[in-house]
């Protein structure tokens, strides 16, 4: 049953992922997501649901356990943070190609190298252009909320095996360490070995007689052949731009300014629009859920509607490429933001939004 | 003794030996008398006596073997550079009543995927881990390897292995050994009649280890490497028995019952 | 007294000339040809009538390509 809890953001989806039924979590600790693993520790899913959780002996290796699990039809995830997310973009990269289904939680933190373990928005560009080698899109998830944190659980998982693609749900460590009421949605019962066999019928389950051999592989030394797996990709790519576009916008109607923001970004954004409101000024915001596939539309349509647009991003200005090339030259573009694990407070945002948008 | 045609010799009831219907029709993509195709044959041999087909899942690596699942008519992960073991891992702790197998080179699983070995065989995953160690890189073509012996020549020790500039060879086999997890460790070979049956020996024995649940047995594959070493197979062979077994000498090193 | 007489047939096509099964075999049956096959290995054939069904040549096949037969004479 539905059940109405206060967690920190990174138990939430621990939580949230037992009751969507996941078959399995392989992870390693890192600062500041390991308690998604301790608390799965903690929880013994393996008497709840059977679930089976196992601390690996790095990000490498978990992420290569979750190839094996999702090649075997089996609903399974990791999460980290920055540093160790770059250790897993080669499993990553490995993973779209074979066109496997698995959640990938990224808290992220400042970078680069080791940098800091605060709350950073500075890997935008590795989750949203692939990361690792080769063509390939994960769909992103940018929660803002603990209750979003535990939401994206599930709906990953619904993604990620409605298009057979990884899902990263891009956090970050304020979202991962805050404390919120969560309503966690009622278990989900884990898929059974027919299940499995019916639902996803490539996947490795042992070759029966009624079937050839299911092979699971992101090799093909036959270019031509390469090459229309590629194209099959980005036909794929291109249906979930079309269907899984996810935005929140809020004060749009007859919004003069707008911010584009996400996550942590996206919570301080909403304060300043209403410091701007209170000022006289028409401030909107454009909360972005999905950063693939890109609002591009939206974001074009309030174009045509605004005097300028601010992004405000916890990085030196990743998304405002995007919102760039969504705007065209139609109406000024500028980047807010602060680096290094610093949270911008509202204030800033506002300051940010008179200096570079309204008065620049 | 009346005189018997070769026709009434070829007969169904007399069929002796042929090749299993779990190896594919598909051609080996290897070189000629590369030990990787006896190797593949044993492992299908088993698979077929024990009638596990079924519920075996393979993990191809990456090298030589990497298109094992062309050849290997069951169902199978390709994984990337030395990762098969914790691949394996996943697939046997979702799926404990699968059999479950690594096929895996010397580069694969002893230099870029020594942590995947180490830590998988450490944890005693109920798996079978089959090791085909020739020595050197095949697939790109003849480099050194994690266990080139000394003074070996491959393409990036063109003068010999200097021990001193490019380390040891690694003896990991007997390194794993010493792990509680592993629960049977060998080192086989395939150039011989006798060596074959050996080594059959030694995965069926594998097989039912893990259908006992009794923790991860690793099966060691001397074998040669006639293009990289440069020479016949036949030479190949020899060169082998002469250099490679002495350094990597054959037989059982951990049998816990 | 009975006596056991062999034969194997070669997948000549699949076959690569490798030789592995020339030194298995205990009565030299087996020579390579001075043929070649589609791939242009020379291939291994049978050269004389001594074969026993020992199978030795078909398990050290690398490619497989041996079958083996083996039958009781009085």
């Amino acid at each position: 049953m539905k059940e109405l809890r206060l967690m920190k953001g990174n138990e939430a989806f621990a939580e949230a992922a037992i009751r969507a039924g996941a078959d399995g979590y392989f992870g390693y600790p890192i600062t500041p997501q390991s308690e998604v693993m301790e608390y799965l520790m903690a929880e013994k899913p393996e008497d709840r649901t059977g679930m089976v959780v196992l601390q690996a002996e790095s990000e490498v290796a978990a992420i290569n356990m979750v190839y094996g699990g999702a090649a075997c039809g089996k609903r399974v995830l990791t999460s980290s943070s920055s540093p160790g997310i770059s250790l897993k973009q080669e499993g990553i990269s490995y993973i779209a190609g074979a066109e496997l289904p698995c959640v990938i939680l990224n808290v992220v933190r400042g970078g680069p190298g080791l940098g800091t373990i605060q709350p950073s928005q500075s890997d935008y560009f590795q989750a949203t252009k692939g990361g690792g080698h080769g063509d390939y899109k994960l769909i992103v998830l940018a929660p803002s909320s603990v209750q979003e944190m535990a939401d994206f659980a599930g709906l990953g998982f619904d993604l990620a095996f409605k298009y057979r693609n990884p899902v990263m749900i891009l956090s970050d460590g304020a979202i991962g360490q805050m404390m919120e009421k969560v309503m966690l949605d009622e278990q989900r019962p884990r898929l059974t070995e027919e299940e499995i066999v019916k639902n996803t019928p490539w996947a490795t389950t042992g070759k029966t007689k009624d079937r050839e051999r299911n092979i699971v592989t992101s090799l093909d030394l036959d270019s031509a052949k390469q090459e229309l797996h590629n194209h099959a990709l980005q036909a794929k790519y291109r249906e979930i731009e079309k269907n899984e576009t996810r935005y929140e916008a809020i004060q749009c109607e007859d919004a003069e300014y707008l911010i584009v923001a996400y996550g942590t970004s996206a919570r301080i954004s909403q304060k300043a629009v209403d410091i701007l409101r209170a000022k006289g000024i028409k401030a909107g915001l454009l909360r972005l859920i999905t950063l693939f596939p890109f609002p591009t539309e939206v974001i074009s349509k309030l174009a045509d509607q605004v005097k300028g647009i601010l992004t405000v991003e916890m990085s030196a200005g990743q998304m405002i490429e995007d919102v760039k090339l969504s705007v065209g030259c139609r109406v000024k573009v500028e980047h807010f933001g602060r680096m290094g694990g610093i949270i911008p407070s509202p204030a800033e945002v506002v300051d940010a939004m008179h200096n570079k948008i309204i008065g620049g | 003794m009346a005189e018997i045609t070769k026709e009434e010799i070829r007969q169904p009831e007399n069929l002796i030996y042929k090749k299993t219907d779990l190896l594919t029709d598909k051609a080996l993509s290897y070189c000629p008398g590369c030990g990787h195709g006896t190797a593949h044959r044993i492992v299908m041999e088993v698979l077929e006596e024990m009638g596990i087909q079924d519920k075996t899942i393979g993990i191809a690596p990456v090298g030589c073997s990497v298109l094992a699942y062309e050849f290997m008519n069951i169902d199978m992960q390709q994984a990337a550079h030395g990762r098969a073991p914790a691949v394996a891992t996943a697939v046997k702790r979702l799926n404990p009543d699968k059999f479950v197998f690594t096929y895996q080179g010397d580069g694969d699983l002893a230099a870029i995927g020594t942590a995947e070995t180490i830590h998988a065989c450490n944890r005693g995953e109920n798996i079978v881990i089959i090791f085909v160690n020739n020595g050197i890189y095949g697939m790109t073509g003849g480099q050194m390897a994690p266990t080139t012996l000394p003074g070996m020549k491959s393409s990036t020790s063109p003068y010999g292995r200097d021990v001193h500039t490019m380390g040891n060879p690694l003896k990991i086999t007997e390194l794993i050994a010493q792990l509680p997890g592993t629960i049977y460790v060998t080192r086989q070979a395939v150039h011989t009649p006798a060596n074959v049956r050996k080594t059959k020996k030694a995965v069926r024995k594998a097989f039912e280890n893990q259908k006992l649940k009794k923790g991860l047995s690793f099966v060691e594959i001397v074998s040669n490497c006639n293009s990289g070493w440069k020479m016949t197979p036949r030479q190949a062979n020899e060169w082998m028995v002469e250099h490679m077994f002495p350094f990597y000498p054959l037989g059982d090193i951990k049998v816990n019952d | 007294m009975a006596k056991v007489k062999g034969d194997i047939v070669i997948d000549i096509e699949k076959c690569k000339g490798c030789e592995v099964c020339i030194p298995a075999c205990p009565n030299d049956v087996i020579a390579l040809s001075k043929n070649v096959n589609g791939k242009g290995y020379n291939y291994a054939e049978t050269i004389n009538d001594e074969c026993i069904g020992c199978a030795n040549c078909a398990i050290v096949c690398p490619d497989g390509v041996i079958t083996v037969y083996r039958k009781k004479v009085e």
